[in-house]
């Protein structure tokens, strides 16, 4: 079935997002009908008649060293074999940020080096680990901003769908969260006019865009403006990375989502002194970055969760 | 002279104890006072917190913050009197406050750490740090 922009509100207006499927960062996208839905656990997704999918990847963090993960390449190398392992060969990915974890060049070119052999183009935006450079994100807009605006944001059409990568990492305000500032809200703004409520949105940007523990700056400032602008449209998907765990909600017709990182997992939301790296036992780590399906029932807003480890 | 050997000796042997003695005494407060130096212009950075969150130092300090996250941060003033680059774990930062005053910083990667800085004039009766 191909995407439609023109398919039945009614159809979209029941958040119809069926049934979405992570697999260690990996999530696998499917849009059929004109809203995204899942084919089911990545690797060992059936080749379905549904035509569109893509995958989303996560908080590479490329350098990172430490403890709770001493080698991220492996871990990054095991989700892009995921990824390829993919018998419905996904459109394309979209990579939701901290690509690097100290915007080194060698750092990115690692990530470029393994995220390369999935062999799909990549949407990146940028996450706050990788406009840490002395230019303050000079080396990835040079790397991945050729056609984005500002600080790296900028959206396309793929099969019906209207996607939109949001930069809510850079000139954070002392005291406060994620910020996507005056001149990307204007231009989403513009950007949005005259588009059919039936076009189906797809947004994603690193730091979620609501507000999911601001005691930790897990949230965006100013994410509530974007969500003003999507309340119209009768499917909107929001796709975040930085808190390296899956969380969900749906509000209204928006579905939000945040994947898991490829390196090291984060605490739950208050659960520990800080947001930092957690260590798990070694044998443990790809257990905590496995697999997790997550379902929408029609007709229900609620999301269900299913988690299903790599290892174990 | 046999005598007179052991009591060279004897003499020598108890002036190194009185001198080994005399340098325990002179380097023990230098150490103590150098500690307390250490702690009175340091700021960890740890659990994504600034340690201490409000810090008073005298004009002319040098004020050092040390990452002991495994994340990376930055010190960025508000009102841009300082700017750290990002400080990967152990790294440092120096900054020498000049001027009295009181100056609210930040981590620009995580906005919601915060810190205060607040600096006194250097005058008085007590030596500048």
């Amino acid at each position: 079935m191909t995407a439609n922009n023109d398919q039945g509100a009614g159809l979209s207006r029941r958040k119809v997002l069926e049934c979405m499927t992570w697999a260690g960062t990996g999530v696998l996208w499917t849009v059929a009908g004109g809203v995204p839905r899942s084919l089911g656990l990545v690797g060992e997704a059936h080749a379905q008649a549904a035509g569109f999918t893509f995958m989303q990847i996560s908080d590479s963090h490329v350098g990172f060293d430490r403890p709770a993960n001493p080698n991220v390449l492996s871990t990054l190398e095991a989700a892009i074999n995921k990824v390829k392992a993919v018998p419905a060969r996904p459109a394309f990915m979209i990579h939701t940020g901290d690509i690097s974890h100290l915007s080194k060049p060698s750092e990115f070119d690692d990530a470029e080096r393994i995220i390369s052999q999935a062999r799909l183009d990549v949407h990146y935006v940028p996450g706050e680990h990788d406009v840490i450079d002395e230019n303050t994100g000079k080396l990835y807009l040079e790397r991945y901003g050729r056609g984005t605006k500002g600080a790296g944001w900028y959206a396309f059409d793929a099969n019906g769908v209207h996607f939109v990568g949001l930069v809510n990492v850079v000139n954070l305000k002392a005291g406060g969260l994620g910020n996507l500032g005056a001149d990307q809200l204007a231009w989403l703004e513009d950007d949005l006019k005259g588009r059919t409520d039936s076009t189906p949105i797809v947004v994603f940007a690193h730091i979620p865009l609501w507000v999911v523990y601001p005691q930790w700056g897990w949230g965006t400032e100013d994410g509530e403006r974007v969500l003003g602008m999507l309340k119209r449209f009768g499917s909107v998907t929001v796709l975040n990375g930085h808190i390296h765990q899956i969380i969900q909600k749906v509000e209204g017709n928006v579905a939000f989502h945040t994947a898991r990182s490829t390196a090291f997992p984060q605490p739950a939301p208050g659960s520990a002194p800080s947001p930092g790296p957690m260590k798990v036992d070694d044998d443990k780590l790809r257990t905590v970055l496995g697999i997790a399906s997550i379902n929408l029932v029609p007709g229900q807003q609620r999301l269900a969760i299913v988690d299903t480890p790599l290892q174990g | 002279m046999r005598i007179t050997l052991v009591r060279a000796a004897l003499l020598a042997a108890m002036v190194g104890l009185i001198l080994n003695a005399l340098n325990a005494l002179n380097a023990l407060p230098a150490a103590a006072a150098e500690t307390a130096a250490a702690a009175g212009t340091t700021v960890k950075i740890d659990n994504f917190t600034f340690t201490p969150q409000s810090l008073t130092v005298k004009a002319g300090t040098t004020v050092t913050w040390i990452n002991e996250d495994d994340i990376p941060h930055t010190v960025v003033a508000t009102e841009t009197a300082f700017k750290s680059k990002v400080l990967d774990t152990d790294d440092k930062y120096t900054f020498t406050f000049t001027a009295a005053g009181t100056f609210q910083y930040f981590c620009s990667l995580h906005p919601h750490m915060t810190g205060t800085i607040v600096v006194v004039p250097a005058g008085g009766g007590g030596a500048a740090p």
